[in-house]
């Protein structure tokens, strides 16, 4: 299987690419570790015809500690994420969440930003990225703005982005305690299921993803959260766009919504 | 486009159009037929080489992309007629019957010791999740992992 034709170029820095964005416009596409991106290019589901590789730009491709926030470049891989000593330490839902991801080889070709770029509703980090309350940190034409996790994902493969922008950077308070608990689908290895929990003060904050066309928070738990795990059967309290497929159709994938919660908060 | 990539020690410029991916590239163009494809969706890991030192899927990762970098086949494995120790391992321990999968899980196997040179069983099963075989049940491969591992510490 091989893509359409397209011409490729590899941006040394992220104003050179952002300038090949603004120049190409929707005809282009960014490319970071192409491991959502080349697979739907060759099953012609893309056909952009200009690739601009960012994945050599190096000043995306690190993780930092900043006050109470550990930064995370873009184009930091799964690997690196799952292996940081710093991420370890200070957000080890989010090194959890980066080691189920996919599997080695994946881990070390996929990125962060690419993955919340891509917004696939099967894809883990968004659950991590809205309990933690992380923020995303994007460019484009009219400079620099941080998105809130609350308002980056919109639908389906749909985020906040702008065509024009570029993630450079994914920025997280530090997290004292939390578990990401997955429900792996048998072959793809991606979630059925993923719920990311935190403990903040004496409550909890939860993200879903997974269960719905958009990962959310499950508001309805926060709320009734009482230190144990009895509210997590309210996991699935209006929450409506329930996926439906072959791994699970609606009922069973509600179902298991409200295991992994529970899970989650045991586990807490 | 024009692209240098260190292949096996072994500095290789080529033209090539950019949609070609790094397997089409090793397998059509060098001729280096040992790295295979299975399923071309980056689903079974047969067409695993390194690339700059960690196991990649080369049916999913662009040759112009690796321009620059160094990759690693199952062929660049050996020195001389001496196997490397996983290749050995295998070999010893039966840890192949057809061999379609087993350079992907020689390579494979090659990242799993570079960051874990004593991995456990289960670590080892969990390190090989984007492999798939149809002919061992895999207890033959873990086992030769297992060994190798040992050979690479003697
Ligand atoms: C076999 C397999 C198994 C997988 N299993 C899982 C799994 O279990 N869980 C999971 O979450 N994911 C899984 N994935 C997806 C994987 O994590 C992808 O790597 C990830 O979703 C996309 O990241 P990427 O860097 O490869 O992005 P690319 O494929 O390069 O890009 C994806 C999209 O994002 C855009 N983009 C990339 N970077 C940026 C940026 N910095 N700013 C703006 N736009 C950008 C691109 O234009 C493109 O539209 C799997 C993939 C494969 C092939
Ligand atoms: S051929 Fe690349 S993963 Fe199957
Ligand atoms: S030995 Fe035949 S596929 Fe693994």
């Amino acid at each position: 299987m091989i893509p359409a034709k397209f011409d490729y170029i590899k941006a040394s820095s992220l104003g050179e690419a952002l300038t090949l964005l603004q120049e190409h416009g929707d005809e282009a596409k960014i490319l970071s570790g192409g491991h959502s991106l080349i697979p739907s290019m060759k099953l012609r589901l893309a056909t952009p015809s200009v690739l601009i590789d960012i994945g050599g730009i190096s000043e995306m491709n690190t993780i930092t500690e900043e006050g109470d926030e550990i930064v995370i470049g873009a184009n930091c891989t799964h690997h690196q994420i799952a292996t940081s000593d710093l991420v370890r330490e200070h957000v080890n839902i989010l090194s959890q969440a980066a080691l189920c991801i996919g599997d080695i080889q994946v881990r070390n070709r996929g990125t962060l930003g690419g993955s919340l770029a891509h917004a696939d509703p099967a894809s883990d980090y968004p659950a991590t990225v809205l309990a933690c309350e992380a923020t995303i940190v994007a460019e484009g034409k009219d400079g620099k703005r941080t998105i809130g996790a609350n308002d980056f994902f919109q639908a389906l493969f749909l985020t906040a982005l702008q065509d024009d922008e570029i993630i450079t950077a994914i920025r997280f308070p530090k997290v004292s305690q939390g578990t990401y608990q997955k429900f792996f689908q048998s072959a793809s290895r991606f979630a059925v299921v993923g719920v990311a929990a935190i403990k903040k003060g004496d409550g909890v904050q939860i993200g879903v993803t997974g269960v719905s066309g958009v990962p959310f928070r499950a508001t309805a738990v926060e709320n009734a959260y009482d230190g144990t795990s009895s509210a997590a059967k309210h996991a699935m309290d209006g929450v409506d766009d329930i996926i439906s497929d072959h791994f699970a159709d609606e009922e069973y994938r509600s179902h298991l919504a409200r295991v992994y919660v529970k899970r989650a908060l045991e586990a807490l | 486009m024009n692209i240098s990539i260190t292949i096996n020690g072994k500095l290789v410029t080529h033209d090539i159009e950019p949609r070609i991916s790094l397997s089409h590239f090793l397998r059509e163009h060098l001729d280096l037929t040992g790295t295979h494809i299975g399923c071309d969706t980056s689903g079974c890991g047969a067409c695993t080489v390194t690339l700059d030192g960690q196991a990649v899927k080369s049916c999913t990762v662009l040759a112009v992309q690796a321009d620059g970098s160094e990759v690693t086949t199952i062929e660049g494995m050996a020195q001389g007629d001496q196997m490397h120790p996983i290749q050995e391992a295998f070999r010893e321990h039966h840890g192949l019957q057809c061999g379609f999968c087993t350079p992907g899980m020689v390579m494979t196997a090659a990242d799993i010791l570079k960051n874990n040179p004593n991995p456990t069983e289960e670590e080892i099963r969990h390190g090989l999740e984007g492999n798939f075989c149809r002919c061992t049940g895999y207890h033959n491969i873990v086992k030769s992992i297992q060994h190798a591992a040992e050979q690479m510490k003697a």
